[in-house]
């Protein structure tokens, strides 16, 4: 086969002298630069492309635009590797790797077809009746071959080394579309004074301009547009820009491809994604044309007669010499005249019965054979078309053929403004939807309002791009528009009904829908138009349905003898095109995924054997590796530790709010559940707030370090909800109360210094401070000094030991870090991790995260206590609700494993000791440790209070690693109940 | 795509703030007992398709809590004010 044997040796848009290498499964092929993957295909002679998704039929090139249903290919290898993509709109360039999809062995020989093993299957309503009726276990065993058989192209596995950018833009005027309205429109706008922006899709400006031939009189014109508009400093011309979708403050979403034959310097993006604002948006999105239904249609060697066009006019490829053209309408003509003209023998199957008086002597002055009220029915040949079956006023005959160009008329295309809930409107006159009333700022010009003739495009894109200029405020006078008349005027059509000979006849050539598919959900009653589409799959492809939607409605209207807009219209949603996540996610991949919020001893953490741990977004440090070889059994050594000598722990991750003003103290006493109101300065008091439900929200402790000043605490976790709860309640229930709250999380660091030890520690580090029992008990404050930097003290105690929380500002936090470490060397003081934290606080029973779960209360907790006789504080009242003092509300409980060798996990589910294991339980494991103390695994549990009490058993379930362990209920203080340690 | 001009910041993306709910609810006071007025605050909704007043916190930006008047049918937004205004007109004082 020779290279470029359907190329003309002259014409069209495309550079002879620039030709490019690509590959085609492998097969070394040429293109020219200015072709589409699609049109160096056609002009190789390369008929055959892709395999379709259920009935595995050989497909060609169908279209030579976005809205291709067959010709879709894998683009690429290894890690660039993207499935999918329409070979009509991929831009040639050099070694470009292409690949078929969904054929095995081979797409010439492909099994799956042959044997058409999985047809019963993959009927209409296949997927309705698997999931809906008592076939549903049988999923598990069809999915796998289903899966397999049925599919598009695999995405690469391997990490994209390419880079993606999202980016904000703003314009006057956004276009979307770069045909004539479209081009019109974006001139009269920037004349009028605005700043435009002007997207296209496709690599040149034009849009169906293109497919007029080079030297015409649309040609030039379209030259000079372009001329004028690069001559307005105002104006962006992006191309290769597809608008994928229309959102709410006129805002429209666009993915531009990076330029693939131009240099590419390094770290250009391969995608970038823009989300435009613009103050008025004029959709200039132009139309689609519609196939034509018969049996056998989606042959390769079927092409929109538009499409035929374009392949021959902008890409100088004639695919075919003897050529049948089936049409509804006018336009069509246009491609039989123009191959006639380069030399093919025509004939056009008009459905009309009297095709208009000028077409048919231009038809006659170029030899066009004319078939009046006669169309195709079936169609013969595999991987090309051979014949034709037509049937007209003389009965039924054959007509040998390579190529067949349809015309079914055509659809606005009206995606973007559906997406923004503007539902289209049929129009008998042009036999098509388009837009209904556009909200404010929004504006349709041309082929998508239904204005298909070139010169009324002109003029209403002229009209549109005044308006929307105008409505920014830019009115300058604008000098009327160069004319064009192609003769294109508004297209006469006949609605076509599906005819059908032997065989399939498609509706959807994606998702492999016929015209039987639909015949059996009107059978069975799915006649809505939503129905219809979730009933056969219709529309649910990467096309979207862009050529079968139209089709389908009239094939349903026609089954239920109903008018189009009585049958319906689908509602589109974004996105216009398939666009790849990457693009969408940008840079935020990796590590820029999320920001990393680092501890100022994060340094020392990572030089000193730290295994670091993600909480939320902080990194903490999970163990020590000095500790042992794995968390298990370092943690268990840090605890021991701090329980024999002192253990030392950065806590700089805790939220810490600082709270001023004259009321502080009646706002804090509204805040919490437990009282502030009476607390001393210089003393600090565990609090717990709640939700205004009345369930827990968080705790912490708060401390008064002077009349109207105090420094609270909060969990990591729930710090930034905390601050912005206490604003709220000060902005919008008691802006009455004098009281400013301010976030200080990132002034201090912050380190806590617990164990037997930690007060000789404190002495050895700063002999100067008293810090006996005297000077500072447990809950007291100390504020003072060193080396010139703040030092605040505070003797709390998360793990039941004597323990010091020590703050000073952020950058001296690893300076203090080391000196206490060096101050604590001759008293064992070693760095423990989070594991060990958490070990510790379950031995002596603070509940946190996985009990502070947003279900439970006060009571559940065991902290009613707390709130005592109070009232007035925020979640009182609620909390009372006589459901949440249920007495089989789960309650927190302890619980310690009583089989040797076994152990708890969080997260088991409890059962009673003669119950079935099924189901949801009494309650479940929320946190575990082992327990040095006690030799065995420990664990926090909440429990349905009318079977907890304390000494029966329960049986732990975890079905995830098939574990069944017997633990017994107990006080869930496992140490020191009588607080010893901490203040001995 | 929403945008809410911030009556301290000016007009700012949508991601910059936090949405803080239904405005139009009155919450009782801190020490009101009655636990229906509670219920009503918490959990009773008129879900309006149409205009919504709302709260929003400039997170990002200034912290103020705003009330913002906003179309759900079309998140046209007719306007914005400081909570702590509108809560000040609404009290007795
Ligand atoms: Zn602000």
């Amino acid at each position: 086969m020779s290279s470029n044997r359907k190329r003309l040796p002259v014409g069209g848009r495309i550079s002879r002298e620039v030709p490019l290498d690509f590959t085609f499964d492998g097969r070394k092929l040429i293109g020219y630069r200015g072709d589409t993957l699609a049109s160096a295909l056609l002009a190789n002679g390369v008929t055959l492309v892709g395999r379709s998704f259920k009935y595995h039929r050989p497909r060609g090139i169908f279209s030579a635009g976005p809205e291709e249903p067959n010709a879709l290919v894998t683009l690429g290898i290894a890690g660039r590797r993207e499935p999918n993509l329409p070979a009509t709109t991929l831009e040639l360039a050099n070694s470009m790797d292409v690949e078929s999809q969904n054929r095995w062995p081979s797409l010439a020989f492909d099994v799956q077809s042959v044997n058409g093993l999985l047809a019963p299957f993959l009927s209409a309503g296949f997927y309705y009746k698997t999931f809906m009726g008592p076939t549903r276990r049988a999923w598990m065993f069809y999915e796998h071959f289903i899966r397999k058989a049925a599919g598009l192209g695999r995405a690469g596995t391997g990490p994209d080394p390419d880079r993606y950018e999202v980016r904000h833009a703003f314009a006057d005027v956004a276009i979307v579309g770069g045909g004539p309205a479209g081009l019109s429109a974006a001139r009269a706008a920037a004349a009028a004074g605005a700043r435009v922006a002007l997207i296209e899709q496709d690599f040149l400006l034009g849009g169906q301009l293109l497919a007029e031939p080079s030297d015409s009189a649309a040609a030039a014109w379209l030259r000079q547009a372009e001329a004028e508009l690069k001559g307005f400093e105002t104006v962006v011309l992006m191309k290769r820009t597809t608008a994928f979708g229309s959102y709410d403050g006129n805002v429209i979403g666009l993915v531009e491809q990076r330029d693939p034959t131009g240099p590419k310097p390094n770290g250009e993006a391969r995608q970038t994604v823009t989300m435009l604002r613009a103050r008025s948006i004029v959709f200039a999105t132009g139309a689609i044309e519609r196939p034509m239904v018969f049996s056998n249609n989606d042959r390769p060697g079927v092409l929109l007669a538009s499409a035929a066009r374009t392949y021959l006019n902008r890409f100088a490829v004639l695919p075919g010499k003897k050529i049948i053209v089936a049409t509804t309408n006018d336009g069509a003509w246009r491609t039989a005249f123009d191959y006639a003209a380069a030399g093919a023998e025509v004939t056009v199957a008009d459905l009309r019965a009297v095709p208009p008086a000028a077409l048919a002597a231009e038809a006659a002055r170029l030899g066009v054979m004319i078939r009046a009220g006669t169309r195709i029915v079936d169609l013969h040949g595999g991987h090309a078309v051979r014949h034709v079956t037509l049937n007209g006023p003389e009965g039924q005959s054959s007509a040998a053929c390579d190529l067949v160009c349809v015309s079914g008329g055509w659809s606005p295309t009206v995606h973007l403004t559906s997406h923004l809930g503007v539902k289209p409107v049929y129009r008998d006159d042009i036999g098509g939807f388009v837009p209904g009333a556009f909200p404010a700022g929004r504006l349709g010009a041309g082929a998508m309002i239904g204005a298909y003739a070139t010169a009324d495009a002109i003029e209403d894109g002229h009209r549109a791009g005044i308006d929307a200029a105008a409505s920014g405020g830019k009115s300058a006078p604008v000098p009327a528009p160069a004319k064009l008349d192609l003769g294109d005027t508004a297209t006469t059509l006949l609605r076509e009904a599906p005819s059908v000979g032997h065989g399939k006849a498609f509706v959807d050539f994606q998702m492999d829908v016929t015209t039987r598919d639909i015949e059996l959900a009107h059978r069975e009653g799915y006649e809505s138009v939503e129905h219809l589409k979730r009933y056969t799959t219709l529309g649910m492809g990467t096309d979207q349905g862009k050529t079968s939607n139209f089709p389908a409605l009239a094939a349903m209207a026609a089954l239920r003898n109903a008018t189009i807009p009585e049958t319906g219209v689908t509602t589109f949603r974004p996105p216009y095109t398939p666009v790849a996540i990457g693009a969408l996610a940008g840079r935020a991949i990796g590590h820029h995924f999320k920001p990393i919020r680092r501890t100022p001893m994060h340094d020392w953490h990572m030089a000193n054997g730290a295994e670091m741990l993600e909480v939320g977004l902080w990194m903490r440090p999970y163990f020590y590796r000095q500790s042992g070889h794995d968390v298990n059994e370092a943690y268990v050594a840090e605890m021991r530790n701090v329980r024999q000598a002192a253990g030392l722990m950065d806590i700089s991750t805790l939220g810490k709010i600082d709270v001023q003003g004259p009321d502080a103290a009646i706002f804090l006493d509204r805040v919490y559940a437990n009282g502030f109101a009476k607390l001393a300065v210089g003393r600090a008091r565990y609090g717990v707030m709640l939700r205004d439900d009345g369930i827990v929200f968080d705790d912490g402790t708060t401390t008064r370090l002077a009349e109207n000043r105090f420094f609270m605490t909060t969990s990591t976790a729930k710090a930034a909800d905390v601050l912005s709860r206490l604003e709220f309640l000060l902005d919008t229930a008691w802006p009455d109360l004098r009281v400013a709250v301010t976030s200080v999380s990132d002034e201090w660091a912050a380190m806590s210094v617990a164990g037997p030890n930690s007060r000789a520690i404190l002495n050895a580090a700063f002999p100067a401070l008293d810090v006996s029992d005297a000077a500072l008990s447990h809950m007291g404050l100390l504020e003072s000094g060193w080396g010139g930097r703040a030092l605040r003290i505070l003797r709390l105690s998360y793990s039941g030991e004597r323990a010091y929380e020590v703050y000073t500002g952020a950058t001296a936090g690893e300076q203090l870090w080391s000196r206490l470490l060096e101050a604590g060397r001759p008293f064992d003081l070693k760095p423990y991790g989070v594991e060990a934290l958490g070990a510790l606080r379950v031995e002596k029973s603070h509940v946190a995260g996985p009990e502070i779960d947003g279900r439970t209360t006060l009571d559940d907790l065991g902290l009613g206590r707390m709130a005592g006789k109070r009232s007035g504080f925020v979640g009182d009242v609620l909390r009372r609700r006589p459901a949440l003092r249920a007495p089989n509300r789960q309650r927190l409980v302890g619980l310690e494993c009583i089989e040797d060798g076994k152990r708890l996990r969080g997260g088991a589910i409890l059962f009673l000791p003669d119950e079935k294991p099924y189901g949801h339980g009494r309650g479940r494991i929320t946190s575990v440790t082992f327990s040095p103390e006690r030799g065995h695994y420990v664990g926090l549990a909440l429990l349905a209070g009318d079977v907890a009490a304390e000494g029966s058993e329960v049986v732990a379930v975890y079905p995830m690693k098939a574990e069944t362990v017997r633990a017994r209920i107990v006080s869930p203080v496992f140490l020191d109940p009588q607080g010893e340690r901490l203040h001995g | 795509m929403l945008r809410i001009e911030c009556p301290c910041c000016g007009p700012r993306d949508h991601d910059e703030f936090r949405y803080g709910g239904d405005a139009s609810v009155t919450r009782p006071a801190h020490d009101d007992p009655d636990p229906e007025a509670w219920y009503r605050y918490v959990y009773i909704r008129t879900n309006p398709a149409g205009p919504h007043r709302e709260y929003w916190q400039h997170v990002t930006g200034c912290r103020q809590w705003l009330v913002v008047e906003r179309d759900t049918r079309n998140h046209a937004v007719a306007s914005v004010d400081f909570a702590r205004k509108s809560t000040l007109r609404k009290s007795p004082a």
